[in-house]
């Protein structure tokens, strides 16, 4: 008899709004609290300490107007958030300030979470919609300046992109960009000739989230179908399906490999969280604890892999922290 | 104590020589007497052979007077090996001393075994940086005595300096170094690792040395064979140099072939990775070994597949026999796997076996690789043993290499998933929770499941429906699709159609006062004839709608009883056998009893057709049935059709008839050709349904016109009408029909709706 699914390790309230995006940062060395940032339909991002389970700091930046997306640059003390606003903001957090140093406007309204890789010491890629209606806009930063614009060829109706993530293989190999658009299909870029390699229809109904392990060359992405797509990239670069996976109810808000590649968690609109095992994509468990929609699914970075912890941000306004396979 | 005394020695030596005569002589007697004291040569410090040294060279430039006979000698082979060799050599270009001389105290130096002395001192010494060189130049002088000895005399050396007996001496003595070492340092491999990466050096390219070296391994006595084997094996980076170095030696020596097939596979299992391949390639890479190497994998499965072994021996010693299993596989070649096929087959058995019944996973999932390997090996075209386990073998990755286990994603074990069922929205349960739903509910997943769920609320709770059917009627009609819910239309007006039949007259007049009334676009109107139609229908049709569904149950069916003997089952058997040997005569369907009630349309026709057929000549702001909207117009009279045909046998027909009759006069030029058609139906649905008296009777003039028009112009339906008409009257008088109570389900009328 399989043992029932484990409750939340604890349960982060007091956001008083939906939770859209969530990002650890517990990579730290002692005395350094680990951290989980939350940003909010509220406007609010909430730094909640996670020692004592409090807000250490709540930010405001986005003019009260949803905040959809939250990552460090390299430690806890530079962030960059994207808003409902249309700006997309980066933060200093060092010493206790709570300032927004600089900021990106964006010009389109989609819903598209931008993307983030580090490709040297201090030196970011950015993807975000761009505001031609299909494009995407690749940025580095801090300088801002525009790397390309990645547009379908015309009359490939792709729609706008739905998600999007920036990868490269190892560092120094150049990054490739996959990104899920609105009419279900996932299409690879490549950032230096700003041309799709490979296009592959996944859905019939736009790609909600996608993640990709580069070591496995292995991808998953869900929509508001009741399907979960896994597919392949081949050493000619073409995307392939690999299999699909039959959900219980249907719609994926998120998707999150962890970072050690073996476990993936999904957020359903159907109020679970669903965890599989990357290899195969093997049902583990299915956490029903939220009362709403979860909009959000992210893995902690914690050196030590017992303390690793998941965390799922929902709509009924509470973040649920799990600590799940944390033995393998 | 003694150490300052040497030194002291040694500085009144160095001032003593320059003198020469009798005190030199002194000088030198005191400073080996010093060197005896202070333990022999092999016990200097540093300090002191650098002392040494410097003393030596003064020594062999010292002129003849201070170098007393017989003395000076002894102080070149005393003293300590390496600095005397290296300044004997140097001396030979000397002018000072002939070389004569000098190639006397060399052969001395060799007779006296002072070689051993030299190599033993080299050997002791640690690795330095920058020795390198020093080491290089003394090898070289080692190697090349015998040139340098025979260039000096022009080839009137001593036997010993000849080659071929000076390197059998040379090999001889670094036996005797070999020895030493084993014999006094075992267990340090240090000494063996300055001497293996030196031997493999200079048998990398001559086969001369490597006879030496061969000879040297093979002088090596028993009690040392082991260290000196495993110091090889560990020290060499291949397993080709290991071959080069040791040769046939295993064959040779049945000590070291002891060591390499069963102590170090079998009964250690503390070496490296490294050291198993370079152990087992050597085994492999002669033919003579071969042998072994298939004898060596023969008892290493047999260890394998041994229950008491794989009970009770550690798991890393399970380790180490299979990876070296899976080394030994791999060198096997495909003639070698045929002949021992059958024993790795039977091994293999009993190894799963007893490793699978093992309640280690770690030791479970070795025997998995293990026998996956053996039977990938064994069976190059059948079916290969396959469990779902990966490995990797990292074995060129140095002294850390060991086997890396990724599992599938078996080792993680899933969760209780029993609970996750598709979610249900709890739709409400009372009909006034369904309003409050409908009408301010922003959650639009509960908004749906209400859409969802309301038909069923209603036909289930015709009382509670009765209290607010107009009010609902009213909602539904408004009802828009806030959000997208697959098939909306067809819910929104099940749920209107169930709300009329359940309460028909108020609805009805709700419904048909609203398709006249102002602000309603076209498709509300339409809307509101279907649902009246299809309401007209249910009505008129017994209450089969629900009922009947649950007539789908499976008839019972004799099972044939499978040697079952029960007395039970005897009359069926009976029966059974009478049914096959029965002929029945008669033939087709058994009669579908039909299911009868009464028309509830009966009471309410009126209210679906009067209201419609009254205002359709009134053009209202919004809405102008005879103008542009024609098609609600075709729309309206098909409906008219329809509740035509479905009044039949109501008690309303024939005023209903008349109505219609009138109504198709009216419009009988109409432009539209769906409106036409539209009459057409009209009036053959009314030929069906009003009864030929009341026709012939009540309604002779309408009719007669209506033939009229009909026969005015023969085109497309009209003649097939007419005749359809004149036939109908005329067996209407004939026959009095018993009609059906209802009608046929399809009704031919209908073909244009």
């Amino acid at each position: 008899m399989a043992l029932p699914p484990p409750d939340p390790q604890f349960v982060l309230r007091g956001t008083s709004a939906a939770v859209h995006t969530l990002h650890f940062s517990c990579g730290g060395q002692e005395p350094d609290v680990p951290v989980l940032f939350s940003g909010s339909e509220n406007g609010l991002i909430h730094v909640w300490n996670l020692k004592t389970h409090r807000v250490d700091t709540a930010l405001d930046g986005h003019g009260r107007k949803s905040v959809y997306c939250v990552e460090t640059m390299g430690g806890k003390n530079r962030l960059l958030s994207q808003g409902r606003d249309q700006r997309i903001c980066l933060w200093d957090l060092a010493e206790g300030r709570t300032a927004v140093m600089d900021s990106v406007f964006m010009e389109n309204v989609g819903f598209c979470r931008c993307s983030l890789l580090m490709v040297a010491q201090g030196r970011w890629l950015m993807a975000m919609a761009a505001k031609a209606l299909e494009e995407v806009q690749v940025l580095e930063l801090p300088s801002k300046t525009s790397v390309c614009t990645l547009k379908p060829e015309a009359g490939a109706k792709l729609g706008m992109p739905m998600c999007l993530k920036l990868w490269q293989l190892s560092g120094g190999s150049q990054p490739l960009l996959l990104a899920g658009y609105e009419d279900g299909s996932v299409v690879l870029w490549n950032l230096s000739m700003g041309k799709a390699l490979s296009q592959l229809a996944c859905h019939q109904e736009p790609v909600m989230s996608l993640d990709f392990d580069s070591e496995k060359a292995k991808g998953i992405s869900g929509s508001s179908e009741k399907v979960l797509s896994i597919w392949s990239l081949n050493e000619q670069q073409n995307l392939q399906v690999y299999k699909t996976h039959n959900l219980v109810n249907a719609g994926i808000s998120d998707i999150t490999i962890r970072p050690d590649k073996k476990i993936v968690a999904t957020a359903g609109w159907d109020h679970r969280i669903r965890i599989f095992g990357w290899k195969k994509l093997k049902p583990l468990a299915v956490l029903d604890y939220h009362t709403a929609t979860v909009h959000c699914v992210s893995f902690s970075n914690h050196k030590n892999p017992r303390e690793r912890l998941l965390a799922a941000g929902s709509k009924d306004h509470r973040i649920s922290i799990w600590s799940i396979y944390t033995q393998t | 104590m003694a150490a300052a005394g040497l030194e002291r020695a040694l500085r009144e030596a160095a001032l003593g020589l320059e003198r020469a005569g009798e005190e030199a002589a002194a000088a030198l007697g005191a400073v080996r007497a010093a060197l005896a004291a202070a333990g022999g040569a092999a016990a200097l410090g540093k300090r002191e052979r650098e002392l040494f040294d410097a003393f030596l060279r003064s020594l062999a430039g010292a002129p003849r007077a201070a170098r007393p006979e017989g003395v000076w000698q002894r102080c070149f082979l005393e003293g300590p090996p390496v600095p005397a060799f290296c300044v004997l050599l140097e001396t030979l270009g000397c002018p000072r001393l002939y070389p004569r001389e000098v190639v006397e105290v060399l052969e001395q130096f060799l007779q006296e075994g002072r070689m051993s002395a030299l190599l033993w001192e080299v050997c002791q010494q640690p690795v330095q940086v920058g020795s390198q060189e020093l080491q290089e130049a003394l090898l070289n002088r080692i190697v090349c005595l015998p040139n340098h000895v025979s260039n000096k005399l022009e080839g009137k050396n001593p036997p010993v300096f000849f080659p071929q007996n000076y390197f059998p001496f040379l090999g001889g003595t670094i036996i005797q170094v070999l020895q030493k070492i084993s014999d006094s340092l075992r267990g340090k491999i240090e000494i063996l690792g300055i001497l293996v990466p030196s031997l493999m050096e200079l048998t990398k390219s001559d086969c001369i040395w490597q006879r030496i070296c061969w000879r040297l391994v093979e002088y090596v006595p028993d009690r040392w064979m082991e260290a000196v084997v495993l110091g090889f094996v560990q020290q060499t980076p291949g397993a080709d140099v290991l071959s080069r170095l040791l040769g046939n030696l295993v064959v040779k020596s049945m000590k070291a072939q002891f060591v390499v097939t069963q102590k170090m596979l079998l009964l250690q299992y503390g070496h490296t990775t490294a050291v198993l391949q370079n152990l087992l390639g050597y085994l492999a890479l002669d033919s003579l070994r071969r042998a072994l190497l298939i004898k060596a994998l023969q008892e290493l499965l047999e260890t394998w597949s041994s229950s008491s072994a794989v009970r009770h021996s550690p798991p890393e010693q399970q380790q180490y026999i299979s990876k070296a299993i899976l080394i030994c596989l791999s060198h096997l070649k495909e003639t070698e796997i045929e002949s021992c096929r059958q024993e790795l087959l039977t091994s293999m058995m009993e190894g799963v076996k007893c490793h699978l019944d093992s309640s280690l996973p770690q030791i479970r999932h070795l025997g998995m690789i293990v026998a996956e390997s053996i039977s990938a090996k064994i069976n190059t075209d059948g079916p290969v043993l396959k469990f779902q386990v990966k490995v990797t073998m990292k074995f060129m990755s140095g002294t850390n290499s060991c086997l890396h286990f990724s599992y599938s994603d078996d080792d993680l074990i899933p969760y209780d998933m029993s609970e996750d069922k598709e979610v249900k929205i709890k739709a409400p349960v009372y009909i006034r929770d369904c309003i409050e739903v409908l009408t301010g509910c922003e959650d639009m997943d509960k908004w749906e499941a209400t859409v969802k769920a309301l038909e069923s609320l209603v036909r289930k709770n015709p009382e509670a429906t009765r209290e607010v059917s107009v009010e609902l009627a009213k909602i539904l009609l408004h009802l828009e699709e806030k959000t997208y819910i697959e098939g909306f239309v067809e819910l929104r007006q099940r749920a209107q159609v169930a709300v009329l039949t359940t309460d028909p007259i108020p609805v009805a007049k709700y419904l048909t006062s609203q398709f006249y009334s102002l602000n309603y676009s076209l498709h509300q109107r339409m809307d509101i004839l279907d649902v009246l139609v299809l309401s007209a229908q249910e009505l008129s049709y017994p209450k089969s709608h629900w009922k009947t569904k649950h007539s789908g149950a499976p008839k019972p069916c004799i099972q044939l009883p499978h040697g079952s003997d029960s007395s039970k089952d005897w009359r069926r058997i009976v029966d059974e056998r009478i049914k096959n040997k029965t002929r029945r005569f008669a033939t087709g369907h058994s009669q579908v009893e039909l299911a009868s009630g009464p028309n509830e349309f009966n009471s309410v026709a009126g209210h679906f057709f009067f209201p419609l057929i009254q205002h359709f000549d009134r053009p209202l702001t919004t809405f102008d049935l005879l103008g542009e909207d024609h098609f609600v117009l075709g729309r309206l009279v098909h409906a008219l059709a329809v509740l035509m045909y479905l009044a039949v046998n109501t008690v309303a027909v024939a005023a209903m008839g008349k109505a219609l009759l009138e109504f198709v006069w009216a419009l009988r030029f109409h432009t539209d050709s769906y409106v036409r058609q539209g009459l057409l139906c009209c009036i053959s649905s009314l030929l069906f349904s009003v009864p030929a008296e009341c026709l012939l009777e009540d309604m002779t003039e309408e009719l007669l016109e209506t033939q009229s028009w009909l026969g005015g112009k023969r085109r497309g339906a009209r003649p097939h009408l007419l005749l359809l008409m004149e036939r109908t009257a005329y067996e209407r008088q004939q026959i009095t029909v018993l009609c059906p109570e209802h009608p046929p389900s399809t009704p031919a009328a209908c073909g244009f709706w």
